[in-house]
């Protein structure tokens, strides 16, 4: 009797019938694309893009040459050099990092004991030429001082769970 | 428009004809190129997506209808590369093979009660014979390339088409039992009537096996193995590229378009009007009946869009036991039953 049934299912299409109502009803459900330059993905403040190195708001560099993140780093991204300036404190004088190297875990930003290295909201960006994707210390600052609101917001929205 | 029909019959025979197939192939070419992009744009929507958005005219995007053109035109570019162990000749042939058949057969399609290229008594002997003819394009393609890939892609596709071309030419003969003749005009005329005179009802198997068979002709999901990508790359095409690759691409779509004329015409009256012998006729009688044929051709065309989104691709012996084990008895009994229906005159109205 079973035989049966199936034999009649499957001569009147029944399951093809049944998948074709299915697709011909997701035709018309709002399709979920984001057109990409136009419309964004909403970002996390935990979001780990292109990294930055913060200053204290008196303009005074944060890191203090501890290299813990250059310890911390599993891709051994990370470069430090550093020496004691004229006023006796602890600074670097190279701050490196390879982003072809990088692997975005957010350890050495997670490592750092004065919240100095830190990754920030943004992931588009380019390299024309070999070597420009060493992010050395100047250009580390650069994009620091520039998301500097952004990124203090995010501290501040993430401290009760960091 | 007398001056008009004057210069028209003072045109030599060959120029006039010319003429008449420029106006067929124009609107063809137009319908193939936009088929494309509505296959995308479908397919798209059912996998919630958009499909191509970008491309448009004079720099406004116009949901993407540029694509086609943007897509030929790249086509046409690119290099034609012929890889140095085939045969070559038989390699730049069998594109054209694969188009010509595709495109010859609109030369007895009747659009209309009077619109037809050529007339010939026998149009339907015509078109199973050209619409036969396009697996040589495949063949010879997947030989001609010297590739393992091809090869097997061009022998799947071989054993597919002549398993169901059987069933196809067997549905055939159910509908020109139906209506008497191989004249494509009769077959229309003798679904006057109304909509229950048209062949789908009484030939409802017969029409199923028909478009299902269709689709396996052209080769398009879910009866692709012969391009399956998954295990040979593209079949029988692997080895073309450009101008050569965008006219098989052209054949295909052609003979999709031309599978779903041909089961409009065949089952669903054709050129007939959907409101005739109903109260509505009078309503409709300003419609051409061109435009009826183009609307059913339409949902037919959609429905190998649909195809494409809903179903995976059949295993192969699955392919042959669909087609020789079920299609073809399936048709053998209903032309008998076809013929007593004739017979009888059951129902009524079928005669």
């Amino acid at each position: 009797m079973n035989k049966i049934v199936s034999y009649v299912r499957s001569l009147f299409l029944f399951e093809l019938l049944k998948g074709l109502s299915l697709t011909g009803r997701y035709m018309f459900t709002r399709p979920f694309t984001l057109e990409y330059p136009e419309e964004k993905a909403p970002v996390s403040p935990r979001f780990r893009g292109l990294h930055a190195l913060r200053r204290y708001p008196n303009g005074e560099e944060r890191c203090i040459a501890c290299k813990l993140c250059e310890a911390v780093c599993p891709a051994l991204a990370i470069t430090i050099e550093a020496e004691p300036r004229e006023d006796g404190s602890r600074r670097t004088t190279r701050y490196d990092i390879d982003l072809f190297k990088c692997i975005f875990c957010g350890f050495c930003e997670e490592s750092c004991p004065v919240d100095s290295i830190v990754e920030t909201r943004v992931y588009e960006y380019h390299f024309e030429n070999r070597g420009e994707q060493i992010m050395t210390k100047d250009k580390l600052l650069a994009i620091g001082d520039k998301y500097e609101e952004q990124l203090a917001a995010d501290r501040a929205a993430q401290a009760a769970v960091r | 428009m007398e001056s008009v029909i004057a210069l028209w019959n003072a045109l030599p025979l060959v120029v006039q004809i010319l003429l008449k197939i420029v106006v067929i192939m124009l609107p063809l070419m137009i319908m193939v190129a936009y088929y494309t992009y509505a296959e995308r744009k479908v397919i798209g929507h059912m996998q919630v997506r958009m499909g191509p958005n970008r491309v448009g005219f004079f720099g406004f995007r116009l949901l993407g209808l540029g694509q086609p053109i943007a897509d030929a035109v790249k086509l046409m570019f690119k290099e034609i590369v012929i890889p140095s162990g085939a045969n070559k000749l038989l390699f730049l042939i069998a594109p054209m093979l694969s188009i010509a058949p595709a495109l010859a057969a609109w030369a007895v399609f009747p659009f209309d009660a009077e619109l037809a290229l050529t007339h010939i008594n026998a149009g339907l002997l015509y078109i199973l014979a050209l619409t036969s003819l396009g697996v040589y394009g495949v063949i010879i393609a997947g030989w001609s390339s010297n590739s393992k890939y091809a090869l097997l892609g061009a022998m799947r596709s071989a054993a597919q088409i002549v398993a169901y071309e059987i069933a196809m030419g067997f549905a055939l003969v159910g509908v020109l039992v139906a209506a008497g003749s191989l004249d494509l005009r009769q077959i229309v005329l003798a679904q006057q009537g109304s909509l229950l005179h048209w062949f789908w009802l009484p030939l409802l198997p017969l029409f199923v096996i028909y478009f299902i068979s269709g689709v396996a002709e052209t080769n398009r999901a879910p009866f692709d193995v012969a391009e399956g990508e998954s295990e040979i790359v593209a079949g029988f095409h692997v080895e073309y590229s450009g101008m050569t690759f965008a006219v098989f691409f052209l054949a295909e779509y052609a003979n999709m378009i031309l599978i779903s004329a041909l089961s409009s015409l065949m089952f669903l009256g054709g050129w007939l009007s959907p409101f005739q012998g109903t109260a509505l006729e009078s309503w409709f009688d300003w419609v051409p009946g061109i435009l009826w044929l183009l609307a059913k051709t339409l949902v037919f065309m959609f429905l190998f869009l649909w195809f494409r989104a809903t179903f995976p691709r059949y295993r192969y012996d699955q392919i042959m036991r669909l087609g020789w084990k079920v299609f073809i008895p399936i048709t053998i009994v209903w032309i008998v039953v076809v013929g007593l229906m004739k017979v009888y005159h059951t129902p009524w109205w079928f005669n």
